[in-house]
């Protein structure tokens, strides 16, 4: 029971380290800042006990003193700042070229699909050293996907997509924890990230082969689903051709633009009546209600998969290989 | 000193009137902060109660003792009636109801009724929050997230927010109180730059409640109006937003924190300067750290939300804000600090659990940076990382003071002395106990043991078996207390006006003071502290 006492939490990704570091740092300041207020205390309750005879000097106190001990923290607490900000910057921004992970939380379990088909519950296969993108919504209550080990949290929220990015640096298993109180089970949300070799993962993605990628799961409901029908791709639908839209700055009807990221390709889906295009009518019915977030997973990555990376900017010579689909245009 | 023990036959507040009408429909403020007394400590007890059960079920890492839904409902009801029927009416409704019309000199405070009115709300939300509890309990969190509060839970959640809005005008009726007295009620010659650190805690603490209160009870009617009316102001599938309800929980929660600690900063700024025999070290700045907490503590609250999906660049204001409203605190700390240099030190009860405020508060406040730097707080936000710091700052910090304050104040409230040595047994074993229980949290939060976790991984039981063994000694650290307090009130020696040689005006009345608290209205002369002018306290009078 008692056969292991762990200190300090495993260390796995690149974000671990520098997360360890800034820790290390603020734990030095604050045992020292401890040191000075208890060493303080304790040498001015010794030193002016009372005793037989003894006065109290009188003293109103010291401006320059205030100034100094309002300032001084206050500088080294700027510190924490800039490298907390830097640290959080860096974990909220995904590179580019990550491999996506889509992840569905519900009461109380973890849906995962990979962009090449595999679907996964509680369970993450990751190689070791890629940018992995967790891209995650939640079906009912807020949860939050963390891994201790690579120091990374991100809450996960219903309505709405929030991501999330690492890149493990240790193969191994990992806790995977939902770190958001989310009901009854909300501590048998837990499952494991499993961190492999590039060949093993390989080994692993092949293994679990399924129907298709994500995105062409995605073609097909899109074409079930009847969206073809007035998003053509030949720019005489009813709607906006969805080719080389995702990513891209879009026009809208009220003279805004915004850029299309999974969060407007999903609220296009549940309420069109939103975010109009410039050009456009408000004609398309909303699909609340009439597709499940895995659904809606897979034709955000369909869209997705009509907009190539740009040039340069996706280098993805990932393992598994193909990591980014490259469906054709042709959606008939 | 023997000459100042007073007849038993003098008329004071508790002896003033007699039988349970006399109680139940008085205006004194002295009479209705007993009634507090009474109210909070049961509630007290009864979140102890949950927190025992919490630390029990946490003995093993297997969900064995209770089932998953009952330990939802244990730290839910801890946290609800620690924070919303205990904390935050705490020192505010009973020391502060008690001291603040006798310090300024008043004879009560500025509305006696609405004083008795804000202790009536407060039964009543109370009773509807035991129904709440009696008929099957809440399993929320005390935090109310949505959409679980306002669509999944099959719990009671509508009772307990209808109790939390209730008591909220309880806290708001106070301050409006506390606000208008300190403006209106003060003795001739008792200027702002002359009020005792502790009106000044209480003010700031007033305005709080007076400006966040109603936030919060706005946004639990608006979870109840969801979860009856079907409103789908935080139901996504409705373009609703169920992060807004952080927004405006935060906004009042957060201030929150500061109502609980500022009142025990107001005690700790008066227990400091009487055992060290000393003025207050920079008074000015005490008083307007004081303001500066109130003012701050408004504009952080999005630092809960660091991983709840907000925009970067906002995380990036709430964190720096945050950082700045640790300011204020370190001045105060700092301020207690240097009040002791070339002081002239003495460790009666109060002072311990002085030392064990500034002790505990600097751990609490230091954690908290860790919190407010972006980058760390994403690994321990929402781990006993946290779990461990708010219990540093809310029970090590407000309720170390609450106890001082209760053991400082005691012989003015019931005439009686505690019995000195049993007083310093049970804040020594309050400290220890608190730091055994709390201080592993820390530990097994970085390690990344999520809160509100009903069964764990079997590497965090180490420090869960620590956390719940302090437990057990913290449980008799505040149960001694209430042994040898309710004890003295039969066999304590009867208290001396001024038992501590102190400066205060409540000093300077009888012990117990009369209904109208002085014989005739104090004229103030001269600045707060000035301890220098004061006899040392004849320490044969303290111990029994």
């Amino acid at each position: 029971m008692f056969d292991k006492l762990p200190l300090w939490p495993t260390s796995a990704s690149v974000h671990a380290r520098y997360e360890d570091g800034l820790f290390i740092f603020l734990t030095l300041v604050s045992l020292a800042m401890t040191l000075v207020i208890f060493a303080a205390v304790a040498i001015f309750s010794m030193k002016y006990r009372r005793r037989q005879g003894r006065q109290a000097s009188h003293i109103e106190g010291s401006l320059l003193l205030e100034i100094g001990w309002s300032i001084a923290p206050l500088g080294i607490m700027m510190i924490m700042f800039a490298a907390g900000a830097l640290l959080y910057f860096r974990m909220r921004t995904p590179p580019t070229d990550s491999d996506q992970v889509y992840v569905v939380a519900k009461q109380w379990m973890w849906k995962l699909q990979h962009m090449e088909g595999p679907r996964e519950i509680n369970q993450l296969h990751v190689p070791v050293g890629r940018d992995i993108e967790l891209i995650m919504t939640s079906q009912d209550v807020i949860h939050s996907f963390y891994v201790p080990a690579f120091r990374v949290k991100q809450d996960v929220v219903p309505g709405r997509y929030t991501t999330l990015w690492f890149r493990a640096t240790e193969p191994g298993t990992y806790h995977l924890f939902c770190a958001q109180y989310c009901g009854t089970m909300h501590s048998g949300m837990i499952g494991e990230v499993i961190v492999m070799d590039p060949k093993d993962y390989h080994a692993w993605m092949v293994n679990g082969a399924a129907s298709g990628t994500l995105a062409q799961t995605g073609m097909t409901l899109f074409q079930q689903l009847g969206c073809n029908t007035c998003h053509r791709s030949d720019m005489q639908g009813r709607g906006p051709m969805l080719n080389g839209v995702f990513g891209h700055s879009v026009q809208l009807e009220d003279g805004r633009a915004v850029t299309a990221d999974e969060n407007y390709v999903r609220e296009s889906i549940l309420q069109p009546a939103a975010k109009i295009v410039s050009g456009f009518k408000n004609i398309m019915p909303s699909w609340q209600g009439q597709v499940n977030e895995e659904q809606l997973n897979q034709l955000v990555a369909y869209i997705k998969s009509l907009s190539p990376a740009p040039e340069g900017a996706a280098v993805n010579s990932g393992a598994a290989g193909g990591m980014q689909p490259q469906e054709s245009e042709d959606t008939k | 000193m023997a000459t100042a023990a007073v007849s038993t036959e003098r008329k004071n507040y508790l002896n003033a009137e007699y039988g349970i009408r006399s109680w139940l429909l008085t205006t004194d403020h002295k009479r209705i902060a007993l009634l507090y007394l009474l109210s909070i400590t049961l509630f007290f007890f009864i979140g102890g109660f949950f927190a025992l059960l919490i630390r029990l079920e946490l003995l093993t890492p297997a969900g064995d003792l209770m089932t998953a839904d009952m330990y939802n409902k244990a730290f839910t009801m801890h946290g609800q009636i620690m924070v919303f029927f205990f904390l935050i009416p705490s020192i505010p409704a009973v020391l502060g109801n008690f001291l603040i019309p006798m310090m300024i000199g008043a004879k009560d405070l500025a509305f006696p009724r609405i004083n008795l009115l804000s202790w009536y709300i407060y039964v009543a939300a109370g009773i509807l929050y035991l129904y709440c509890l009696m008929t099957g309990g809440v399993d929320t969190g005390w935090t109310f997230y949505t959409p679980f509060s306002s669509q999944f839970s099959n719990t009671h959640v509508v009772e307990a927010g209808l109790a939390i809005f209730i008591v909220g005008f309880s806290s708001i009726l106070t301050g409006l109180n506390f606000v208008v007295t300190v403006h209106r009620m003060r003795a001739p010659g008792m200027t702002w730059s002359r009020l005792p650190l502790f009106v000044w805690s209480h003010y700031a603490t007033s305005i709080i409640m007076l400006l966040g209160t109603p936030i919060i009870a706005i946004t639990l009617l608006l979870v109840v109006l969801e979860r009856t009316l079907n409103l789908g102001i935080f139901d996504p599938t409705r373009g609703g937003d169920p992060v807004l309800f952080q927004h405006l929980f935060w906004f009042y929660s957060h201030p929150a924190v500061y109502i609980m600690i500022l009142p025990s900063m107001a005690v700790i700024s008066e227990i400091v300067p009487c055992f060290s025999r000393k003025r207050v070290f920079g008074y000015t700045f005490v008083a307007a750290s004081s303001i500066a907490i109130a003012a701050i503590g408004f504009l952080v609250w999005a630092h809960h939300m660091f991983v709840a999906g907000i925009s970067l660049y906002s995380a990036l204001v709430f964190s720096f804000l945050s950082f700045l409203v640790a300011v204020p605190s370190a001045v105060k700390v700092f301020n207690w600090t240097a009040t002791m240099y070339k002081g002239s030190i003495s460790f009666s009860t109060p002072m311990l659990y002085a030392f064990g405020f500034i002790g505990l508060f600097t751990i609490g406040g230091l954690t908290g940076l860790f919190l407010a730097t972006l980058g760390v707080d994403v690994h321990v936000h929402d781990t006993y990382f946290v779990i461990a710091h708010f219990h540093y700052v809310m029970v090590g910090g407000a309720v170390m003071g609450y106890l001082g304050g209760i053991h400082f104040w005691w012989p003015k409230i019931s005439g009686r002395m505690y019995p000195e040595a049993w007083g310093r047994l049970a804040a020594l074993i309050v400290f220890l106990g608190f730091n055994l229980t709390f201080f592993p949290q820390f530990v097994v939060g970085y390690l990344g043991m999520p809160r509100r976790y009903w069964q764990y991984p079997p590497e965090y039981q180490v420090y869960n078996v620590l956390s719940t063994a302090g437990a057990s000694i913290l449980a008799v650290g505040y149960l001694l207390p209430m042994v040898y307090l309710l004890w003295s009130l039969r066999y304590g020696k009867p208290a001396p006006d001024n038992p501590w040689q102190a400066t205060g005006l409540e000093w300077r009345t009888p012990s117990p003071p009369p209904t109208f608290n002085f014989e005739e209205t104090p004229v103030v002369t001269w600045e707060a502290y000035e301890y220098e002018t004061m006899p040392l306290p004849d320490e044969v009078t303290l111990e029994r």
